[in-house]
């Protein structure tokens, strides 16, 4: 085997453990890691993948042998973590942040034979595949919910920064809530933060203040949720079913399903024929899900929500369905149609229903 | 019994040097307790914590790699500190100090020449130097507290870099994500020692550690700044401007943790995204304590803070404690160190039971 002069001792090393590992492949087990942005914690985004991881190691058993860092900087610090994970032989790692990406793409050069698998983001390699889900479909469906329990046909959305991702939940949501409520409104508030409980909460009881009786969030704490449970009214969560940090509050929420897709891609590596993924999953995939409906929802608004749940994994519904307008009253898919894949990743406005001003850029 | 701490007429000079070092030891003593309690094998924990993130060619590479910004930036802050002057703030001059060297490295995306490597670190310590005038004005002109003002800006720079990033400087092949381009191969420090990370950024940290020694120890500016911060009248006496000292002590930080903030993004980063910096500002802090405001001590300081880290990492892979290990080992060693000073610089007298006299108690 021909090694390029200026690869180092310890890859030649991870290359030779990997050949020899190939021949003993029955007994040894898959060695995966994992690297998380914040610490694990008991709700949000890094939890959600730390269930996922769970949950593969639950179905996998002995034949894979998982290793996560949680807290890791996005930045100078995770490329380090990544080639740690990668020189210490595990062979497929996971790195489940955007900020990942030009890390994860910097090591996989130098590890042609690990595979690296990074959560949403677009760069991708020989070695390197992204996966990322369609949490606005999930967003819909807690809009239906939150459309029919408002009285005050006003929403409040906690968000963290106006990049797409963020935009396609608040539009879908209220495209959601439209659906079944033509006079909902949604009022949305900034905090410049993915996590920030502090902020969080401030903005959730200014948006009550102004109206709300239904707070949806976009960020990671369950601070909303708390607030809207002390204020006496519903909250939608996310990522994580926050129903224990609002019992009454929390209707539901949309929440990443990670297991799955982590169980079938350890399967593949084991099997040898893992190719780097690239998928958007969502509904249909069991990638997003809600969380338990809260038994103050009535039985009509739990049916629909079921309905509407089995025509987006049919794909008889599409959340952005034409016509979409957005708030100026410019049609941006016409009817008949769905929004194509490539616009909905540049999102850049608001839909109609939704109150106030994009942040100029 | 009551305990009472008495000032020690004449602290021990040699016991000064030394605390860090006992407070290294009690450290060690501590987490041997920790990782016990924990279930965890002491020895095989201390070797996963300490010994094998640098066991490696590449573990030493990062060793030193994530050290150059702290050293850079401690050595800076103790220049201030030394004269009464505090800067909390160096986490905000490092981001400003990205902004404009890794802005320079956005404008000219052609670049080739090696000098300008070299300008966009003067863009970068002239990025952190104007961010630390902003307190040091407030300071002289209307005598704010800088501790303060430093500080509040750090939240202000986090959300200027956070805006560019996320508006006029994104990359605009970026699918609106918010990052810039990567900077061209001009714009980014030579690696030292392939195939590891460790860039030329750490010759500049030790060139700036190696002015800031100079200046603290043999320049008469520095002897001057050092009597302004024991005794502040007697350096008025002597006619030694303390609006200087101020402007000297907070530029000098700024300037050096702007210089580490072209370190990150024109080295192992690459680019500017929203979060540019670990922190690196703040731990800084504890580094110049630990290495007692000293440049020297500051080198060694800042290899143990970063081995620290490391350890942190490495100690969730081996022994699958949590993150948390990392903040609990620095706030040990930052606790030993303060408790050895105290002792260091008071006695501790023990004293019968009987309360004493109010007017004693009150004074």
């Amino acid at each position: 085997m021909h090694m390029p002069s200026n690869f180092g001792k310890a890859i030649i090393g991870a290359a030779l453990a990997l050949a020899l590992a190939g021949g003993a492949a029955a007994q040894q087990p898959l060695k995966i890691g994992f690297v998380y942005v914040t610490p694990i914690g008991s709700a949000g985004w890094t939890f959600q993948h730390e269930l996922g991881r769970r949950e593969m190691e639950k179905a996998l058993g002995a034949k894979v042998a998982t290793k996560h860092v949680e807290n890791v900087a996005e930045g100078a610090d995770a490329e380090r973590v990544i080639r740690e994970l990668a020189t210490s032989g595990h062979t497929l790692v996971f790195t489940t942040s955007f900020g990942y990406m030009n890390p994860t793409i910097k090591v996989a050069k130098s590890f042609p034979k690990v595979a690296f698998e990074h959560a949403t983001g677009y760069k991708r390699d020989t070695n390197v595949g992204t996966y990322n889900a369609r949490f606005y479909e999930g967003r819909y469906l807690t809009g239906i919910v939150a459309g029919k329990m408002t009285k005050s046909n006003v929403a409040g959305y906690v968000a963290a920064f106006p990049i797409p991702e963020v935009l396609q939940g608040i539009n879908a949501f209220t495209r959601g809530m439209r659906s079944v409520n033509p006079k909902a409104e949604v009022k949305v508030i900034w905090v410049n933060s993915w996590y920030d409980p502090g902020r969080e909460r401030e903005a959730a009881t200014t948006l009550i203040s102004q109206g709300a009786d239904v707070i949806a969030q976009h960020t990671d704490s369950t601070a909303p949720v708390q607030a809207a449970e002390d204020k006496g009214v519903y909250a939608i969560g996310y990522h994580s079913d926050m129903s224990k940090f609002g019992p009454k509050a929390h209707l539901t929420a949309s929440t990443h399903q990670w297991g799955a897709f982590y169980t079938k891609v350890a399967q593949d590596a084991l099997a040898g024929k893992h190719k780097p993924s690239n998928l958007w999953g969502g509904i249909k995939d069991g990638m997003v899900k809600l969380a338990p409906i809260n038994p103050v929802v009535p039985k009509e608004v739990q049916d629909m929500v079921a309905k509407a749940e089995a025509d987006l994994r049919s794909g008889k519904l599409h959340a952005f369905a034409g016509p979409v307008k957005d708030q100026a009253g410019k049609v941006r898919v016409p009817a008949g149609k769905s929004m194509p894949d490539d616009q909905l990743a540049a999102m850049d406005y608001y839909v109609e229903g939704v109150q106030g001003q994009l942040p100029k850029k | 019994m009551r305990l009472r701490l008495e000032a020690r007429p004449a602290p021990s000079r040699a016991m000064r040097y030394l605390s860090p070092l006992v407070a290294t030891a009690l450290t060690v003593v501590a987490g041997f307790i920790v990782f016990s309690g924990l279930g965890r094998e002491p020895l095989a924990a201390f070797h996963a914590f300490f010994v094998r993130p640098v066991s490696s060619l590449n573990g030493l590479a990062e060793l030193v790699l994530k050290a150059s910004p702290l050293m850079l930036i401690a050595t800076g802050l103790a220049i201030g500190y030394r004269a009464n002057v505090w800067n909390i703030g160096a986490e905000g001059q490092l981001i400003l100090g990205a902004i404009f060297g890794g802005g320079l490295a956005l404008a000219f995306p052609g670049a080739e020449s090696r000098w300008f490597l070299v300008l966009m670190v003067l863009a970068g310590a002239t990025g952190g130097l104007l961010w630390a005038a902003i307190p040091a004005l407030l300071r002289n002109r209307f005598n704010t507290n800088e501790i303060l003002v430093s500080l509040m800006l750090v939240y202000v720079a986090t959300l200027l870099l956070s805006y560019l990033v996320h508006g006029p400087w994104r990359d605009p092949q970026g699918f609106n994500f918010p990052q810039s381009r990567m900077f061209a191969d001009a714009a980014l420090y030579p690696i030292l020692a392939e195939p590891t990370r460790l860039n030329a950024g750490f010759l500049v940290a030790l060139g700036a550690v190696a002015c800031g020694w100079l200046f603290i120890e043999r320049s008469f500016l520095g002897y001057q700044m050092r009597v302004a911060g024991l005794a502040e009248a007697a350096a008025r006496y002597a006619g030694f401007s303390s609006g200087r000292t101020v402007w000297i002590g907070m530029l000098a930080g700024g300037a050096a943790a702007g210089i580490a903030g072209v370190g990150e993004v024109a080295g192992p980063i690459g680019q500017l995204t929203s979060s540019v910096s670990p922190g690196y500002g703040f731990a800084a802090i504890i580094v110049a304590f630990v290495g007692r405001l000293n440049p020297v001590g500051i080198v060694f300081a800042s290899l143990l803070m970063s081995l620290l880290y490391l350890g942190g990492e490495s100690a969730q892979m081996e022994l699958r404690l949590p993150s948390a290990i990392t903040g609990l080992f620095q706030g040990m060693l930052l606790f030993f160190l303060l408790g050895s000073d105290v002792l260091v610089h008071y006695r501790v007298r023990l004293l019968p039971r009987a309360p004493a006299p109010r007017e004693e108690a009150a004074a």
